[in-house]
């Protein structure tokens, strides 16, 4: 029961997301409004996710990666494209992507604040290296 | 060689259930390669794209054939991005007193982002439409996909560039970071979400909780800014 409620609410806010973009026709996704909506919510009633909730969030993302596969063989529709101008866009996209990883990081590591929780939610995935 | 006529000739089922469980073993077997091998490009992701793209070149099925099963895996990426708020639930305290280094690093990247994605392929000879597309290329990428339209890119190119730079960000972090020496958990979420939206932040999700309550707000906040952004800055390049 607690996994099918856990999942009824990370439904239920990417629902509410969709809709609310749906009315508003803002070019955020559904689910990125989702998850502040989320958020929000347990801000505002300043509690923490129950353990089960915590627990199905955490399965989820720890596989994260995989759920970006189906998306991700497109790319090979696009292959007559790329090819077509493959020197361009792959050193663009390289310098472009390790900049702005770069910039952020540098930014928040010089001027952020220390961690202070020493733990990872994951500790055994942690290991998988996913 | 005859392509091999597995598909059609056998059950309507067998198509999307053959799709599902090409794309769960060739990601299980991308996370054995990672595990022996510990080199960066020994990534997940990258192995499940390339096996799934051979085999489907292999048994001539088509991209439109394998989504109609991988679309189930797909679906859980709504569920997944709204659970990135639970890190980030946990993570308050520490990002109300990193409030402020935290904007300037979102909006620093989000423009340099869009910037350097537009302006290199342009000085390196890269047509204009190919610059647009890669414009947004670090955003998440049902919003790279909208931002792309809305400057005038070609979207199908932009989702491709989108899960390119997130596959470069999940596979080269921890070495190109390591090397600067940057190894503050929210430091490394923050860009990983920023530089590599969803792909790139599934590297760095499972090391730490503050990297992953980072990363979820720089997918959102990249998505946000990127959005209000684009369409003022492009325009103003597009003289050039």
């Amino acid at each position: 029961m607690a996994i099918i409620k856990s999942i009824f609410i990370l439904l239920l806010f990417q629902l509410a997301g969709e809709a609310l973009r749906a009315l508003t026709h803002v070019s955020i996704p559904g689910p990125v409004i989702g998850m502040i909506l989320l958020a929000a919510f347990y801000i505002l009633r300043r509690r923490e996710p129950s353990l089960p909730l915590q627990r199905t969030a955490n399965g989820l993302l720890s596989w994260l990666g995989l759920l970006f596969l189906p998306a991700g063989v497109g790319i090979i529709a696009n292959l007559a494209l790329l090819r077509s101008a493959w020197l361009p866009i792959s050193v663009s996209l390289i310098a472009s992507t390790f900049l702005t990883l770069i910039t952020t990081a540098w930014i928040m590591h010089r001027f952020g604040p220390r961690a202070s929780i020493p733990d990872s939610i994951l500790p055994s995935i942690h290991q998988d290296g996913v | 060689m005859n392509p091999i006529v597995l598909p059609r000739t056998l059950s309507p089922g067998i198509v999307p259930l053959f799709a599902i469980v090409l794309t769960l073993g060739a990601y299980l077997f991308g996370v054995e390669v990672q595990k022996r091998l510990r080199n960066p490009l020994a990534n997940p992701v990258l192995i499940g794209i390339v096996l799934v793209g051979i085999t489907l070149r292999v048994l001539h099925l088509s991209y439109q054939d394998y989504f109609t099963g991988a679309q189930f895996i797909h679906f859980l990426l709504g569920p997944a991005t709204v659970a990135l708020a639970i890190p980030m639930v946990r993570a308050l305290e520490h990002m109300r007193r990193g409030f402020w280094p935290m904007l300037s690093a979102l909006v620093a990247g989000s423009l340099v982002g869009l910037l350097s994605g537009y302006g290199l392929v342009r000085l390196l000879g890269g047509s204009q439409a190919i610059a647009l597309s890669m414009a947004p290329k670090s955003l998440t990428t049902p919003v790279a996909l909208a931002v792309s339209i809305a400057i005038g890119g070609i979207p199908s190119l932009s989702v491709a560039f989108a899960i390119l730079g997130g596959i470069l960000v999940a596979v080269f972090i921890d070495p190109l970071l390591h090397w600067l020496n940057i190894n503050e958990p929210s430091a490394r979420g923050l860009a990983a979400g920023t530089a590599g939206s969803g792909i790139g932040a599934s590297r760095v999700i499972p090391q730490h909780t503050l990297s992953a309550a980072f990363a979820g707000v720089a997918i959102g906040a990249n998505s946000i800014l990127t959005a209000i952004l684009a369409p003022i800055v492009i325009p103003l390049l597009k003289h050039w």
